[in-house]
């Protein structure tokens, strides 16, 4: 599947996109639980999916990206390869960053993918630069920030979104509102709640759409972009809901049963499936493309699996660019130090 | 009274007891109070003491030091919490430019008497930015004042006397250690603030760490003590203040030293260490001080990675093995 093929904007391939990023999260469950993971700082974006292709099925080849550490349906979104994906995630040297970023690391400079990050908001400010060069160059590219509403509490992003303002940038600002920051609601880290009024209050284009329907998010978001493409950055929040707890030991406990039901009732894949068959689609045939996508994703679990973990000597490679010395080992170091008399 | 407690508990309990004796210690973080820490260290403390004492703050690092500067300032003395060492940049104006800086800036006149409690180190496939151990970054900051508890004891005592200092103090745990248990006798005494602990005593070398690579030294010592070799461990407990009284009086005795520390190489806490002991106890070094640090290389995150690249129990042993050889 690559960053093309996705920009298919109909309702089955909104949905068929959505279906590939919950059936992947799922096996990255499944790995952890099989042991094969590397850690379990696993942060999975089921219930997310709508911002992830909605906003990415606006985005053009040649635009960039960085993700918050909640990304993997981001970068499915724009094309990744899951056998890569699931890889890096297992640690494995066949995956996107050779095993050694893991989940919360994930970047591809070919498919425009800046990078995911561990640091709420340091991502951010990243897709300033990348956009301050994409109009110096007129290369007519946009950068987009994909973060949680926790991160809205960060300054770092106002820094960012005022610069982008300020100097007419093609950025874009998503922010992917699950309702929940680790174990905090989004009413109890800010009063301020619509958060797109910040951003309009820095000049930023800004919306927040309900992530229900995909195609609705995707509209926005196509709006939103075409905005920033000619010189008008903007702000895109998406209202969804995390499902379950925010890494794959925490299982939410802080919320209530209710809250949880209400949130997964607001599902943007069951949404689409109904509209879907409402427009005439068999059972059927979304149960051919729900198959194929388990069998895609199996196939991820089974590459990861039996990829090689990085050779030791990896360790030192790629602190500084190829050509430069590497550090020296520390058991080369002790020795030539021992071995002096 | 005997009691077997991890080295969570012993935190835990330390926060609850120092809240009890005054009212003037609150906690202030993300995720401190209804979460219970994202290590669990937190646990239950809400329910005895309330949103009040225990602060739960949006995902806003500098806010969350900064404050904490600002009431220490005002008479309490609080103890912020980074949920990772590795967030100490985000923070990093308010602790170097503002608590550390405040008292003699001002001439003196007030000081900063907060704690900010952290976590790092490697052991949990966590990647780059979150398994970091940055504490050379404070030790070198004149100022500020560093903890590091390797042992259940000095995770209950040290945070205890970090707050009566009347200075800040980072004080870092490690994340490896938090399910750690001992037994242990809370109400046994322990070496003043700033006192290093001798954990073994041998004649032919003397191991300098803190933190989990005390417990690693350890492991290492006790291989060696089967081959006839008899190490000093020395647990430094504070980094700030150093107590090198310690450190020269074994070094002097024993001729050689090893320094360990799980953080990188290049300027670490290791090459103070180091560089300090060669100029105090050149005269009575057979051998150059050795550094056992991390590599200089960020943390991978896959696991076999992750453990080469920091000091173990086995490269502990094996160079203090060909150290005396
Ligand atoms: C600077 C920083 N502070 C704190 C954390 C710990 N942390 C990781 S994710 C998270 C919650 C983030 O919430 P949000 O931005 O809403 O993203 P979500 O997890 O909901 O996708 C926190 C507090 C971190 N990784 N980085
Ligand atoms: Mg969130």
């Amino acid at each position: 599947m690559t960053a093309a093929a996705s920009s298919n904007t109909g309702l089955e391939a909104l949905y068929r996109q959505m279906r590939r990023i919950r059936t992947f999260e799922e096996r990255v469950g499944e790995l952890f639980v099989r042991g094969e993971s590397a850690g379990s700082m696993l942060h999975l974006s089921i219930g997310e999916e709508s911002p992830a292709v909605g906003v990415c099925t606006a985005m053009k080849d040649g635009d960039t990206f960085t993700t918050h550490h909640r990304g993997h349906g981001i970068f499915l979104a724009r094309g990744a390869d899951p056998n890569r994906m699931m890889a890096e995630i297992a640690g494995k040297e066949t995956g996107y960053c050779r095993g050694k970023g893991g989940s919360m690391h994930i970047a591809d400079m070919g498919l425009g993918h800046l990078g995911a990050n561990a640091i709420v908001g340091g991502g951010v400010p990243a897709v300033v630069g990348a956009a301050l060069v994409a109009k110096r160059r007129n290369s007519g590219a946009v950068s987009v920030a994909f973060f949680g509403d926790g991160a809205m509490q960060q300054g770092v992003i106002y820094e960012s979104m005022n610069m982008a303002a300020l100097w007419g940038l093609p950025a874009v600002f998503v922010c992917i509102n699950n309702q929940w920051g680790m174990g905090t609601r989004i009413d109890q880290a800010t009063r301020a709640t619509a958060l797109h009024e910040r951003a309009k209050a820095f000049g930023l284009a800004a919306e927040t759409v309900d992530g229900r329907d995909v195609r609705e998010v995707h509209a926005a978001a196509a709006r939103i972009l075409d905005g920033a493409r000619a010189g008008s950055p903007g702000f895109l929040a998406v209202d969804c809901y995390r499902f379950f707890g925010h890494a794959r030991k925490d299982k939410s406990p802080y919320r209530t049963p209710e809250e949880e039901d209400e949130g997964r009732a607001r599902d943007p894949i069951a949404f689409a499936r109904a509209a879907l068959i409402e427009g005439g689609m068999a059972e059927g045939a979304i149960g051919a493309i729900d198959d194929e996508v388990a069998r895609e994703m199996d196939a991820s679990i089974d590459f990861a699996i039996a990829s090689a973990a990085p050779a030791m000597d990896t360790m030192f490679r790629d602190v500084y660019a190829p050509g430069e010395p590497e550090p020296e080992p520390l058991r080369t170091r002790i020795d030539r130090i021992l071995a002096r008399d | 009274m005997t009691e077997t407690l991890t080295y969570r508990d012993a935190i835990r309990r330390a926060l609850a007891d120092a809240m009890r004796a005054d009212p003037d210690v609150f906690v202030i973080g993300e995720e401190v109070g209804r979460y219970g820490g994202a290590y669990a260290v937190t646990t239950g403390l809400l329910e005895e003491f309330g949103p009040e004492r225990m602060i739960d703050t949006p995902i806003s690092e500098q806010g969350i030091v900064g404050t904490a500067v600002g009431a220490a300032m005002a008479g309490m003395r609080p103890v912020a919490e980074l949920m990772y060492v590795d967030f100490i940049g985000v923070s990093m104006d308010q602790l170097c430019n503002q608590a550390a800086k405040i008292r003699y800036m001002f001439g003196g006149q007030i000081g900063v008497p907060m704690v900010l409690r952290t976590q790092g180190g490697t052991g949990r496939s966590a990647g780059a930015q979150h398994s970091q151990s940055l504490e050379a970054y404070v030790m070198h900051m004149p100022g500020l004042r560093l903890a590091m508890p390797a042992t259940v004891a000095d995770a209950y005592h040290l945070l205890r006397q970090s707050l009566r200092q009347p200075d800040p103090v980072v004080f870092i745990e490690h994340k490896s250690l938090y399910a750690h248990a001992e037994e242990v006798d809370l109400s046994a005494p322990v070496p003043d603030w700033g006192r290093a602990a001798i954990r073994r005593q041998g004649r032919d070398l003397v191991i300098v760490t803190y933190s989990r690579q005390v417990l690693y030294a350890l492991e290492a010592a006790e291989t060696l003590a089967a081959e006839g070799i008899e190490a000093t461990v020395i647990d430094l407990r504070t980094l700030n203040p150093l107590d090198f009284a310690t450190i020269g009086a074994e070094v002097e005795r024993t001729g050689r030293a090893m320094v360990v520390s799980e953080g990188p190489l290049t300027a670490g806490v290791a090459a103070e260490l180091a560089a300090r002991i060669s100029e105090e106890c050149f005269d009575y070094l057979e051998n150059p001080v050795l550094r056992i640090a991390g590599e200089d290389v960020p943390i991978s995150v896959s696991t076999a990675l992750e453990t080469a690249s920091v000091p173990g129990p086995e490269l502990i042993a094996d160079a203090a093995r060909r150290l005396v050889a």
